[in-house]
């Protein structure tokens, strides 16, 4: 394995327009404070982002018809077993147990009821169960890394899963993300559809990640970071985070609710 | 402001987000199916075959769905959403019925997301029908501009393409109270 890697690190050394992770830094603190709460879609350190990105501004437009709601998901379209990735094959998965959860709300406060949430994430290894992730990282026949849940009438999710580990990436060379969960979540109104990135506190990977850092304000991108809650985890059995998720947008207003 | 930043979706959302019969929102041999469908384009020109693209829409009567079960369809109910993924042509498609107007007297459209890889953030537009009543956002817009928001009629379908930037770029919309 490690012949392996010699011979990869190799191959991005006789490009001589690698690019380093140096190069990448300063990119980054060029980029820093530039762009608003939310990521920038032209962010260039994300080298996948320069051709997928509109050039011209957002059309500011009031929500209509169906824009005013969400779709809607219900005990039809979850089983609540999907919550706990860790019983998804026979056996137990390896890594460090943990249980994520936290409470969905608008921007107004009012919890996200009865809405569904998903997320995907890598194994303890950092290896997606995925055929597009190839780097020498072991899969766990145990641990798919996928799972679904509604939020209960206080608009609070939860899930059980392993801590996922950091993987590379080709964006330059040596690029590590930081570890993560993915999050897909469901507003009341279709304008608060958000997919987004959970992190863990303290991940030294933070300064040098460029999808992280493309969020370029610095309390912005602290919202996506858990916090480790010890109320949370349980003895002998698993570590607890917290991750509390505020969706922007529009909604109606309660006399438009039917 | 402390509404959560998105992030992309990365190369390894089919993980995690495309599902079984996610693309029909009623089966292909429903008799008022339609096939919507499209590609979606880069800077150059070059397919995206990682991206998702999600729908939310009204039924032939403008009705806005509230039942339950896109995961599990039964092939009855209308839910009124979609989820399909890109192939390796950039290619998307959903088996769907045409939406009548949510108002009378508003052109109908379709609600549509955008995710990709290198894409950071989730992108909103409308696919619209074509037709002549008007329509405040398409009014305001320059031909080249309004000609991305609309549908081409095909004999047997809709076709929507979807340029993420460049030639014919579509025009992406932000809503008020959505943080920028």
């Amino acid at each position: 394995m490690e012949a392996k890697y010699r011979v990869a690190a190799a191959d991005w050394s006789s490009v001589a327009s690698v690019t380093t992770q140096a190069d990448i830094n300063r990119e980054i603190d060029q980029l820093r404070g530039s762009g608003g709460p939310q990521p920038r879609l032209d962010y260039p350190p994300y080298r996948s982002s320069v051709l997928r990105h509109p050039t011209k501004d957002r059309l500011l437009v009031d929500p209509e018809g169906v824009e005013l709601w969400a779709p809607a998901f219900g005990a039809a379209d979850v089983d609540s077993a999907e919550a706990d990735l860790t019983i998804q094959r026979s056996g137990e998965p390896l890594g460090e147990r943990m249980v994520v959860t936290g409470r969905i709300t608008d921007g107004e406060g009012r919890p996200v009821r009865n809405q569904l949430v998903e997320i995907w994430q890598a194994n303890a290894s950092g290896r997606y169960w995925h055929q597009r992730d190839q780097h020498p990282a072991p899969l766990d026949p145990n641990f798919v890394g996928a799972g679904r849940c509604l939020t209960d009438d206080d608009g609070v999710y939860s899930f059980q899963t392993i801590k996922p580990g950091a993987y590379p990436w080709r964006n330059h060379l040596n690029a590590w993300r930081p570890a993560h969960i993915h999050f897909s979540l469901f507003g009341t109104d279709f304008t608060q559809r958000l997919v987004t990135q959970m992190y863990f506190p303290g991940d030294p990977l933070f300064d040098l990640d460029p999808i992280y850092q493309s969020i370029t304000d610095p309390k912005a991108r602290d919202l996506l970071v858990a916090s480790y809650d010890h109320d949370l985890t349980t003895p002998e059995r698993s570590l607890g985070y917290r991750w509390d998720i505020v969706l922007s947008g529009t909604h109606r207003t309660p006399l438009e609710e039917s | 402001m402390s509404f959560a930043p998105g992030q992309t979706v990365g190369p390894f959302f089919h993980l995690g987000l495309p599902f079984d019969g996610g693309n029909l929102l009623v089966p292909p041999a429903h008799p008022d199916a339609v096939r919507l469908h499209g590609r979606v384009f880069d800077g150059e020109g070059n397919a995206v075959p990682d991206s998702v693209i999600e729908i939310w829409q009204a039924d032939q009567s403008g009705r806005v769905s509230r039942e339950t079960g896109s995961f599990h369809r039964d092939g009855f109910t209308f839910t009124g959403w979609g989820r399909a993924q890109t192939d390796g042509d950039g290619h998307y498609w959903f088996s769907t019925v045409i939406p009548g107007a949510t108002e009378p007297g508003r052109r109908p459209f379709v609600a549509v997301t955008v995710f990709a890889r290198g894409l950071t953030d989730r992108l909103f537009t409308r696919a619209y029908l074509p037709g002549d009543e008007p329509d405040t956002l398409l009014d305001g817009l320059e031909p080249g501009r309004r000609d991305t928001l609309l549908i081409t009629r095909e004999e047997r379908g809709l076709l929507f393409d979807i340029h993420l930037q460049g030639e014919g770029e579509t025009v992406f919309l932000s809503y008020p109270r959505q943080a920028r």
